[in-house]
């Protein structure tokens, strides 16, 4: 999977789809990879669906299109589930992460027959703990890179202790929350 | 030594002003390219720049603001998109007219209506004819390369002509995706120290900027200024010359991608270009000939040249990014088959309309037209000769 992968993110304006998006191209970037990290905006505004996409390969990305078949999709608010067609196109032997209280089989029901993996994850816990208040694109973020394995999981975790000091050189007051938050879950990511 | 790094489109073009340093940006936000004078600022606001930044209250004043710097002596340029670009209109005129080596980085997006904020090339298109130079870019390390060569360009005394440098709004713009940067010292000697030969700041040489002309004087003026444009074709080529020796990445008019011994060729601008060049891959692997003709340069347009490329093969799909209302064709379907006509080159076309308004263009739309091309040509089936794909059904 590491060689070609195609990753959609399902959010609402604000939680921070596009950032982690954009994060993950930049851990991958920094093992070699190509890679290419891009938003679809609809309308502008903060609780909107919103749509992000990451491509990561071994060789250059010329493609300047959506993603239509994705390997993993990653959806950071459950409440899309009723709205959104998450798993369109996904593949079969490709996987789905979401963020929800729920259990992995109620989830899995929602899925209209998807047959691929199915992961949970509750973003809401792991931040509220971790930071004091509800960011679940870090927790997504770690989601997508332990189920893709674009990069092993202490690289991952040095590389983003590197950027969340630069990210948050004015607040670094929160990079060990956020650090705290990437570790939890990938000891609390479930698969249905 | 090259830096390897990853941005966005527009974080590209920032580091580009940054490393050219220029003495004014006046500047009015718009989505897409509201990041490139966000960034610039924070280069002015952490000392890296001494770039001298004017928020105004319009792009009407952007532009107007840019004239006058550059007027005055001052390397200038601005940012803008869309409906900033038509509020821009009369002083890109001005600017062009004036003969103001400034530079606009555009960043395409539609015209409204409907509003929306997605890219299309109704911005840049529409401004076609306002007698700038226009530069198009597929993706964030041509948006950074082609803005490096700008003012090369724009500043040459062959040429004294603004430029525009244009990326595809979101696509580019706000995609991350691998670039590879230049050191500062090699950008710094390749764009060198502006030194106007006329400028208002100068008492030891007074001169007028945009008086009143005569009919007896003003047809010559516009001939002169149409010269000038003209005589841009060459100095684009020597300047993308010279930075393939400083950059190693060649430049020209346009990339011809698997076109030399192609039946069918694509001729596309800007980002899809990449998307059209993954699927002739694809294509070659079933043996098809097709190929791409990716344009870099809208203006001036290199007619001659792009006829020379299309002359061989049986049939090319033409793709325009705007719809111009005249149900003729697009401003690139119109000019390349006048431009085909006119040297007599006898190559059936398709004009396409695609992606308007951020309707997203994939591999099976490229794969969908090089059959019909081929269909077309090979079984006699009858194809509107200007048409869209992608619409929904």
């Amino acid at each position: 999977m590491t060689n070609n992968i195609e990753i959609r993110w399902h959010g609402r304006g604000g939680q921070g789809a596009k950032t982690a998006a954009l994060l993950l191209a930049d851990v991958a970037f920094k093992t070699g990879a190509y890679v290419q990290g891009f938003p679809e905006y609809g309308p502008e505004r903060m609780g909107a669906p919103i749509t992000a996409f990451n491509r990561i390969s071994s060789k250059p990305i010329r493609v300047h299109s959506n993603i239509y078949t994705p390997d993993l999709v990653v959806v950071v608010d459950d409440s899309l589930l009723a709205s959104v067609d998450v798993t369109a196109g996904l593949k079969d032997e490709g996987a789905i992460i979401i963020n929800t209280r729920k259990e992995a089989e109620e989830i899995r029901s929602l899925l209209k027959g998807y047959a691929g993996r199915v992961y949970t994850v509750d973003a809401r816990a792991i931040s509220e703990e971790a930071l004091g208040r509800y960011f679940p694109n870090s927790p997504m973020l770690a989601a997508a890179v332990a189920v893709s394995g674009v990069l092993d999981k202490d690289t991952f975790i040095a590389e983003m202790q590197h950027s969340y000091e630069h990210k948050f050189a004015k607040k670094p007051e929160v990079i060990e929350g956020n650090m705290k938050a990437l570790t939890m879950t990938f000891e609390s990511l479930k698969e249905a | 030594m090259a830096i390897k790094d990853r941005m966005s489109g527009n974080e590209a073009v920032a580091y580009a002003i940054k490393q050219i340093n220029p003495d004014v940006m006046p500047a009015f936000p718009i989505t897409p390219s509201t990041e490139i004078p966000q960034m610039v600022s924070n280069y002015i606001a952490n000392g890296e720049i001494e770039t001298e930044f004017i928020p105004v209250e319009s792009e009407h004043s952007a532009m107007s603001a840019t004239i006058g710097a550059e007027a005055a002596g001052a390397r200038s340029l601005t940012a803008t998109s869309s409906a900033g670009l038509a509020l821009m209109w009369e002083e890109l005129l001005l600017a062009a007219s004036n003969r103001m080596p400034c530079v606009l980085a555009l960043v395409n997006r539609t015209l409204s209506g409907p509003i929306n904020i997605n890219c299309d090339h109704s911005d840049g298109m529409g401004a076609r004819d306002t007698g700038w130079i226009q530069i198009y870019a597929e993706n964030n390390q041509e948006a950074y390369d082609n803005f490096l060569q700008a003012y090369p360009i724009a500043e040459d005394p062959r040429v004294h002509l603004p430029v525009m440098i244009c990326q595809d709004g979101f696509i580019t713009s706000h995609a991350v995706e691998n670039i590879e940067l230049m050191e500062d010292a090699p950008v710094k000697e390749f764009v060198g120290e502006y030194c106007p030969e006329e400028y208002l700041l100068n008492p030891g040489k007074p001169v007028a900027v945009g008086p009143y002309s005569v009919s007896n004087y003003a047809m010559e003026a516009r001939k002169n200024q149409a010269d000038a444009l003209l005589a841009a074709k060459k100095v684009i080529l020597e300047v993308a010359e010279k930075y393939e020796k400083i950059s190693g990445r060649k430049y020209g008019f346009f990339e011809e991608y698997r076109t030399e011994d192609a039946d069918y060729i694509m001729l596309i601008i800007g980002s899809a270009a990449g998307t059209a060049k993954q699927a002739v891959d694809d294509l070659r692997d079933q043996g098809k000939k097709v190929g791409v003709l990716k344009l870099r340069v809208f203006r001036p347009f290199p007619a001659d040249e792009i006829v020379e490329a299309l002359k061989n093969c049986k049939a090319v799909a033409i793709m325009d990014r705007t719809e111009s209302y005249n149900g003729n064709g697009g401003p690139l379907g119109s000019e390349v088959c006048a431009g085909l006509y006119r040297r007599k080159a006898d190559v059936a076309s398709v004009n396409y309309i695609y992606g308007l308004a951020g309707r997203d263009f994939t591999v099976n739309h490229v794969y969908d037209i090089f059959a019909e091309l081929e269909d077309m040509v090979e079984n006699g089936k009858e194809v509107e000769q200007f048409k869209y794909i992608g619409l929904r059904d």
